[in-house]
């Protein structure tokens, strides 16, 4: 097959271009441009899309002989994640920006182009499995369960997963830098990136504000009394302790989260941590790795990229999901994406609309 | 076999090129030195000098050597940009056409950014040509603060030659020097330095048949310069580094061939060239020819130069398209990190971005033949068709629109 290897420039994506190759694919080599300033230099480990992970990336490539090339995808980019990310942020919500980006960028603009110059499929770096099941090509997770990232994957489709091939999901990590170190990889020991890529120092709080402005409002307690102050709502996540600058402590000093961002009324509520316990997950944007399940399902439900699978019960409406977790979890947002698996397969994703309890006291 | 249609990004050496500087590096000896060895590596740095100052109508004393034609550019302009503003505070305004080599408008930026330099850029017309008339406007504006002209002798990308002689007579009309970069002109037209009457002329070996690193820059006895390398103080103190004998050789072996066999080569090259742009425009896909294009013209644009729009296309798309298919060849202008942008010199033309970014320039040289240009318009239209699909998928076939939820 003509395979188009997605290269970020890391240790990763290039074993797996080399994987391509040597399973006897037509493998050519695609680093995508996302970032704004094409020209920045990285100056730790974080982010991506610099020129020094293009160079990266361009080494490998010609180690291995194959073509490479640069894809300008900034503006998509920046349209359909990083807009995105600030007006979810904006709305309250707290986004996974990678979901985004595998749905829209890497398995639809790369792979609608790659496509149409005339490739079969596109190969990327992600530790998961693709497994061919009774009803097409099915998506599971990673052997080496520290680094599974079938979570970010729960957006694609049969039709994407028929045009994708992941080729590190059968190996753990170590044994991919080793790989990378026989094959003479110059970023065997590159570090590995973490965080958000356009948020190249890893705050967010700071580039969210820079983008959105101040906008200050109060920080209250369950109880509606004032207990703080913020400088924008959008800052906050359910589930967040730290930072929080409570200047009015508890009578009984537990401690307290974030229970709730409202950006209409710019207020961040706070409470105990049992507040925070939810159970039952009210979804949208449902999006099937396989057929869309009917009626009531038993899965294992993940609501963050490397959290702890949960027994529940799903069912579907289209592209709306409700989940009954078996127990309570703390710290959903909004906005984050709930992926449903059964077994190892991954069913599906959806993303969080609203959080509740099963047996919540009126 | 691939077909190597890229010669303005660099010509493959000459095989007597290759020998000469496979004997002369065998060879030891610095140009310097006293001895033995030294006075035979001076000789062959001298007997080059000549036949490189003969074959471009130069006295071998106006020949300096560089590394080529980025660092020529460099001492052209930069050296000359602090000589003048060191005689005279006033002399801080470059003009400089907007579709020079970034060797050269690298350097304005720089002077503008850190040396004080103010830049009156000279716009082209529509076919990619520097009119004398725009400079003279230019100079105008206040003659006594012009540090310098600088005009390229053909444009790398669209192939359009500029009127250098009439230009370089405007600059001199008010005592303003003149630097032209011919690195794209050397191997193709003849060049002429003292007719034209230029201070300063670029040239570079690796464009011509001649090694990679090494070039020229030609600058007249009475032109004065502030050398940007300190060292040894060869090169008439302009350009300090022990010489490159080997390859300095190798560019006089380049400059010999280009100059006996020229005007040969240049119909030949033409008329490849008129072939090609006459096979792609008849290719049925509204492709235009930038720059101006006449059958058998060598005097307005480059004969090795073909330059193609093509609509709805990504150029990035069509050369990988084109490379899969056997055809090397290049968008013509520079990337950033390897990202593709419209380049500069089409927008000063006139082009907009969007027809800009379908740029695919076509480069002939001396191993060019009737099969490359057969190949490459076997493999045009295919290329085209899936690169236009590209384009449409890479912009519609986008999700719906997310449903936001609450």
């Amino acid at each position: 097959m003509r395979v188009v290897a997605a290269m970020s420039g890391g240790v990763d994506s290039a074993v797996a271009a080399a994987r391509m190759l040597d399973a006897g694919h037509e493998v050519v080599g695609v680093h995508l441009a996302l970032s704004q300033s094409a020209a920045t230099l990285r100056e730790s480990a974080r982010g991506c899309c610099t020129i020094e992970d293009a160079g990266d990336a361009r080494r490998v490539a010609d180690r291995l002989g194959i073509p490479f090339y640069v894809w300008d995808m900034a503006d998509r980019f920046r349209e359909d994640v990083m807009e995105d990310f600030v007006a979810e942020y904006a709305a309250g919500r707290t986004p996974n920006p990678c979901l985004r980006c595998n749905e829209r960028i890497k398995f639809a603009a790369l792979l609608d182009k790659a496509l149409a110059l005339g490739f079969d499929a596109v190969a990327t770096g992600h530790y998961a499995q693709i497994v061919d099941g009774p009803d097409g090509r099915e998506l599971h997770r990673a052997v080496d369960p520290a680094k599974d990232q079938s979570y970010v994957l729960g957006v694609l489709d049969t039709d994407q997963l028929a045009r994708s091939f992941f080729p590190l999901g059968d190996t753990t990590k170590p044994h991919i830098r080793e790989e990378a170190a026989e094959r003479g990889f110059s970023v065997a020991k590159k570090p590995d990136s973490h965080d958000i890529c356009f948020i190249a120092d890893g705050d967010t709080k700071g580039w969210l504000t820079s983008r959105l402005g101040a906008a200050p409002g109060e920080i209250v307690d369950d109880s509606g009394e004032v207990v703080g102050t913020h400088e924008g709502a959008f800052a906050y996540t359910v589930g967040q302790r730290r930072g929080l600058g409570l200047k009015v402590p508890r009578d009984d000093g537990a401690k307290r989260y974030v229970v709730d961002v409202q950006p209409a009324t710019r207020r961040v509520v706070v409470g105990t941590a049992e507040l925070l316990g939810v159970d039952l997950l009210e979804a949208d944007h449902g999006r099937w790795c396989g057929p869309a399940p009917s009626g009531e399902v038993r899965v294992g439900a993940q609501v963050r990229a490397h959290g702890e699978e949960i027994p529940a019960t799903a069912t579907a409406d289209g592209e709306l999901v409700q989940v009954r977790l078996d127990r309570r979890v703390r710290g959903v947002a909004p906005g984050q994406s709930v992926v449903l698996y059964d077994g190892t397969r991954v069913v599906g994703s959806a993303t969080i609309a609203r959080t509740g309890r099963a047996d919540a006291p009126s | 076999m691939p077909h190597y249609l890229d010669h303005a990004a660099t010509t493959p050496a000459l095989p007597q090129v290759v020998a000469a500087v496979a004997e002369q590096m065998s060879v030891p000896g610095n140009a310097s030195s006293l001895h033995t060895a030294g006075r035979a590596a001076r000789r062959v740095v001298e007997e080059s000098r000549e036949i490189i100052a003969a074959g471009l109508g130069a006295g071998p004393s106006e020949v300096v050597f560089t590394s080529g034609g980025t660092e020529s550019d460099n001492l052209a302009v930069k050296g000359l940009y602090y000589q003048r503003r060191a005689d005279d505070p006033r002399r801080t305004r470059l003009i400089v056409s907007a579709i020079e080599h970034h060797a050269v408008l690298d350097c304005v930026d720089f002077l503008v950014e850190y040396e004080g330099a103010r830049i009156t850029w000279v716009e082209p017309d529509p076919l990619g040509r520097i009119d004398p008339a725009r400079v003279r406007e230019a100079i105008e504006q206040d003659p006594a603060d012009v540090a310098l002209v600088s005009v390229m002798w053909a444009n790398n990308e669209v192939g359009t030659v500029q009127p250098v002689a009439e230009i370089t007579a405007v600059a001199h009309e008010f005592g303003i020097p003149m630097h032209t970069d011919a690195v794209q002109a050397m191997g193709q037209l003849p060049i002429d330095f003292a007719a034209v009457g230029a201070d300063l002329l670029t040239a570079s070996g690796h464009k011509i048949g001649g090694p990679l690193g090494v070039g020229v820059l030609l600058a007249r006895r009475d032109v004065r310069l502030r050398p940007l390398t300190q060292g040894g103080g060869q090169e008439r103190g302009l350009r300090s580094g022990t010489l490159d004998v080997a390859a300095i050789r190798g560019m006089a072996v380049a400059t010999t061939h280009v100059t006996e066999g020229r005007s040969r080569e240049r119909d030949r090259l033409a008329s490849l060239r008129d072939k090609m742009i006459r096979g792609a425009l008849d290719a049925g896909f509204d492709i235009t020819v930038s720059g101006p294009h006449e059958v058998g013209d060598v005097s307005r644009r480059l004969p090795g130069n073909v330059h193609l729009l093509v609509p709805d296309c990504d150029g990035d798309s069509l050369l990988y398209l084109l490379d899969a298919a056997g055809i090397e060849c290049s968008t013509g202008s520079a990337c950033q990190a390897g990202v593709p942008r419209p380049s500069h010199v089409l927008l000063a033309m006139g082009v907009p971005e969007a027809q800009a970014r379908g740029a695919l320039r076509l480069s002939l040289g001396h191993t060019s033949d009737d099969a490359d240009v057969a190949a490459f318009l076997d493999a045009l239209p295919a290329a085209v068709e899936r690169a236009q699909r590209a384009h449409h998928a890479g912009r519609a076939g986008q999700a719906p629109a997310r449903t936001k939820g609450n």
